[in-house]
C-alpha cells in the first residue's frame, strides 16, 4: 500500500513556540482516515503543511511522494476545506464555481452545478449571506469538483449545529464512494469520526500515539476488569494503555494480539471514545514526564 | 485566475470609471470653450492693450472644476490606499487566501496576476486623469506661466507616483496583513517619500544652474532681479543673499531672520532710511510712510531711492535654479525613479507572498 502522507521529523515553528515538532506519521492511501487529538495537538498545523499553505521549519512531508504545493500538478491532486470554511463574501455562488472552473483543470462544473442544486442553494447569493452550513457545502463542493485524489478537511464541521454536520458528512461520504478519493479529516469530535472513518491516527502534543485501521483497533483494544493486581505482571504480549485500581479491583484498558485467556479478568469491548481518550491520556502523561525532564536540564 | 483578480476588483474598477466619466464629461463640457475664450480674448490681448484685466478674469473662470483637478495630488495615495493596502492584506485578514492557495494556481502567479490587472488599472486611471487635467488647464498654466508650480500635477509624474502608491500598498499590506495599520502606513509611507523626492531629489537630478548679480528689488521694468538666461518660469531651488564681505545675510530674497526687506525710518526724519540688517542708507528717501517689499506697487521715485541704497551696500544675490526648457527632463526622471521603486517594492511583495507567508 502506497503512503498519500509522509511526514519525517516534521516540525513548525512559529517564532519561538512549536506548534508541531518531530512528527513522524505515513497514512496510507485508499482511506478515510480521521485525525482526532486535543486541541493544541497539532492538526491544523499539520494540515495546512499538507496542503502547502505552511513551510516545515524543520523535518520533511510529502503527499504523493512530492513537496506538497510545489506546482499546479500537484495542487490539483489535492482538495482542501480550511478551518471555518473561508469563501469570498462578495462573490457569488456562481462566482465561485466560476472561480474553481477558471484555477482547476481537472475542475467537474457539471458535478458541481449539481451539487449546488441538491443543496438547494441559489446561484446568484453572495457566499457572505450563507449560513455556516450552506457556506461549509460550498467550500466542499469547491474541493471535490476539482476532482482531487485526496480530499484534505481541518475541522470542516467544528462551527456546524448537528443538522448541518450530518449533512456535510453525509455529502462527503457519498463522494468518497462515487470517486474513490482518498480523505483526511481532523476532528475533535469522536463520534463524527466513527461515523465516516475507517483508519485513525491520534496526535497528541505532535506525537502519533495510536494509528490504524478502526476495526482492528478496536478488536484489538479490551477493558479488562478483575482483582487488583499489578499491571506489570501481565503476559509480554498484552500492553496497558491505561489502568485504574480500587482498594479491590483494577481495570485495565489493554491492547492484545491473541486472546485474553486469564479466567481471572471479565472482558469488556471498548468504544471508540474510550480508545482515543485512554491514548490522549497516555500523550498527555508523556507530555508532562517530557517536560519534567526537560525542565530538570536546564 | 486573471478573471478572478478582475472580479474581486469589479466594484472598484466601476467605481474609478464612473468618477473618471464625471470629470471628464465636465471637462468636456467646458475644456473646448476656455480654449476658445482663450485663443480669441486672452491672446489677442496686446493688441487691445486690456492684457491684465482680460488674463484677471479670465483666470477667475471655472473655480471648482481648477480645485477638482488638483485631487491629482490625491489620486495615487487613494489608490495605495484603498487598491494597493487591500489587494493581498484583506485576503490574509479573512482567510480567504486558504481558498485561493489551495486552487491549481501556484501562489507565485497568483500574486504576480493580481499585481499586474490591478496595477496596471492604477496606473491607467491616474494617467488618463493627469491626461484629462493637462488637457483642460493648458489655457489656465499657460497664463500663469510657471510650469514647475504644478509639476507634481500634470503630465506623466502622476503615473509614476500612482505605480509606487500601489506597490507601496501592496507590501504594506503582505507585511503588516492587517488592511487599516497596511492603509495608515502606506499613506505615512507615502508623503514621506514624495516630500523627500521634492525636497532632496529632485533639485538634483539634473545638476542646477547657478546665476549671481547685484541683489535688487525693482528694475526697470518691475521684474525681480533674476533676469538671466532661462528665468521666465524657472524653478528657483535655492536664493542667498550676501554682503560686500561675502557674508550670508539672507536667504529667499530676504534680509535676516525674518525673510522680509525692511526699510526702517530712522526717529522722526522720513529722509534718513535704515535698511534692517545691513545699515543706514546713504541717500535719502521720498515721503516714506511705511516700510516695502518686492510686492507693493511703488512709485519710481521710491524704486530708484531704494536702488541705489542697496548698490551702496554692494549686496549680491546668488540663484540656484533649472530652467523651464528641464521640465520635460526632469519629468521623466521623476516618473523613472517612482516606477523603479514600484517595480522595487512589488518583487518584495511576491517574494515576501511565496517566502514569508507560511
Amino acid at each position: 500500500m502506497t503512503a498519500v502522507l509522509e511526514a519525517e521529523g516534521l516540525g513548525k515553528r512559529y517564532g519561538r513556540r512549536w506548534a508541531l515538532s518531530e512528527c513522524t506519521l505515513s497514512i496510507p492511501s485508499g482511506h478515510v482516515v480521521g485525525l482526532v487529538g486535543p486541541n493544541g495537538a497539532g492538526k491544523s498545523t499539520l494540515l495546512n503543511l499538507a496542503v502547502g499553505l505552511l513551510a516545515p521549519t524543520q523535518g520533511s512531508l510529502c503527499v504523493f511522494g512530492n513537496r506538497p504545493a510545489a506546482d499546479p500538478a500537484q495542487l490539483a491532486r489535492v482538495g482542501f476545506v480550511a478551518q471555518d470554511t473561508p469563501t469570498y463574501a462578495g462573490l457569488s455562488v456562481a462566482d465561485h464555481l466560476r472561480l474553481g472552473s477558471q484555477m482547476n483543470p481537472k475542475w467537474d462544473n457539471q458535478l458541481a452545478e449539481s451539487r449546488i442544486n441538491q443543496l438547494g442553494l441559489d446561484f446568484k447569493q453572495k457566499a457572505g449571506k450563507l449560513s455556516g452550513g450552506q457556506r461549509a457545502q460550498l467550500a466542499l463542493t469547491l474541493a471535490i469538483a476539482k476532482r482531487p485524489e485526496i480530499l484534505i478537511l481541518d475541522e470542516p464541521v467544528a462551527s456546524l449545529d448537528p443538522l448541518a454536520r450530518r449533512e456535510f458528512l453525509q455529502i462527503l461520504m457519498e463522494t468518497v464512494a462515487e470517486h474513490q478519493v482518498s480523505v483526511v479529516l481532523s476532528s475533535h469530535l469522536v463520534a463524527d469520526i466513527e461515523r465516516v472513518c475507517d483508519y485513525l491516527v491520534v496526535l497528541v502534543s505532535s506525537r502519533v500515539q495510536l494509528t490504524g485501521e478502526l476495526d482492528e483497533l478496536l478488536s484489538t483494544h479490551h477493558r479488562l476488569i478483575g482483582p487488583r493486581c499489578d499491571p506489570a505482571t501481565l503476559p509480554a504480549n498484552q500492553y496497558v494503555v491505561e489502568a485504574s485500581h480500587t482498594d479491590r479491583q483494577s481495570t485495565l484498558l489493554v491492547r492484545s494480539d491473541g486472546p485474553i485467556l486469564d479466567p481471572a479478568w471479565t472482558i469488556e469491548p471498548v468504544s471508540l471514545e474510550d480508545l482515543v481518550l485512554a491514548y490522549m491520556g497516555q500523550g498527555k502523561a508523556l507530555e508532562s514526564g517530557r517536560r519534567v525532564s526537560g525542565g530538570g536540564e536546564q | 485566475m486573471i478573471w478572478l483578480a478582475w472580479r474581486q476588483f469589479r466594484l472598484q474598477t466601476c467605481v474609478a470609471v464612473g468618477l473618471l466619466v464625471a470629470v471628464a464629461i465636465a471637462f468636456a463640457l467646458t475644456g473646448p470653450h476656455n480654449v476658445h475664450v482663450y485663443d480669441t480674448v486672452v491672446r489677442t490681448c496686446a493688441s487691445r492693450g486690456d492684457c491684465p484685466s482680460v488674463t484677471q478674469s479670465f483666470l477667475g473662470r471655472d473655480h471648482l472644476l481648477r480645485d477638482l483637478s488638483l485631487a491629482a495630488i490625491l489620486i495615487p495615495v487613494l489608490v495605495g490606499m484603498f487598491w494597493g493596502a487591500p489587494l493581498i492584506a484583506r485576503e490574509m485578514e479573512t482567510g480567504s487566501f486558504r481558498l485561493a492557495w489551495t486552487q491549481s494556481v501556484t501562489r507565485s502567479r497568483w500574486v504576480a496576476v493580481k499585481l499586474a490587472v490591478v496595477g496596471i488599472a492604477c496606473v491607467s486611471v491616474a494617467g488618463l486623469y493627469s491626461l484629462l487635467v493637462t488637457w483642460w488647464s493648458s489655457p489656465f498654466d499657460t497664463i500663469n506661466d510657471n510650469p514647475f508650480s504644478i509639476f507634481d500635477l500634470r503630465d506623466i509624474v502622476p503615473i509614476g507616483y500612482a505605480a509606487f502608491a500601489f506597490a507601496l500598498g501592496v507590501s504594506a499590506g503582505v507585511m503588516i496583513r492587517r488592511t487599516l495599520p497596511a492603509m495608515a502606513a502606506t499613506l505615512v509611507a507615502f508623503a514621506g517619500v514624495r516630500v523627500a523626492v521634492t525636497q532632496w531629489v529632485r533639485p538634483r537630478l539634473i545638476s542646477p544652474l547657478h546665476h549671481s548679480g547685484p541683489f535688487k528689488l525693482f528694475t526697470t521694468n518691475g521684474s525681480p532681479a533674476f533676469s538671466g538666461k532661462g528665468a521666465a518660469g524657472a524653478w528657483i531651488t535655492s536664493e542667498v543673499t550676501y554682503n560686500a564681505k561675502g557674508k550670508v545675510i539672507g536667504h529667499n530674497g530676504g534680509i535676516g531672520a525674518n525673510g522680509g526687506v525692511n526699510f526702517q525710518p530712522v526717529g522722526n526724519s522720513s529722509a534718513k532710511v535704515v535698511l534692517q540688517g545691513v545699515g543706514q542708507c546713504p541717500n535719502n528717501f521720498p515721503n516714506l510712510q511705511r516700510g516695502v517689499n518686492r510686492s507693493n506697487q511703488v512709485s519710481h521715485a521710491m524704486s530708484e531711492a531704494v536702488n541705489k541704497c542697496l548698490a551702496s551696500f554692494h549686496l549680491r544675490d546668488a540663484v540656484t535654479y533649472q530652467p523651464v526648457s528641464r521640465y520635460w527632463a526632469l519629468q521623466w526622471y521623476e516618473l523613472s525613479i517612482f516606477i523603479v521603486l514600484a517595480l522595487l517594492l512589488a518583487g518584495i511583495s511576491w517574494w515576501w507572498v511565496r517566502r514569508r507567508l507560511n
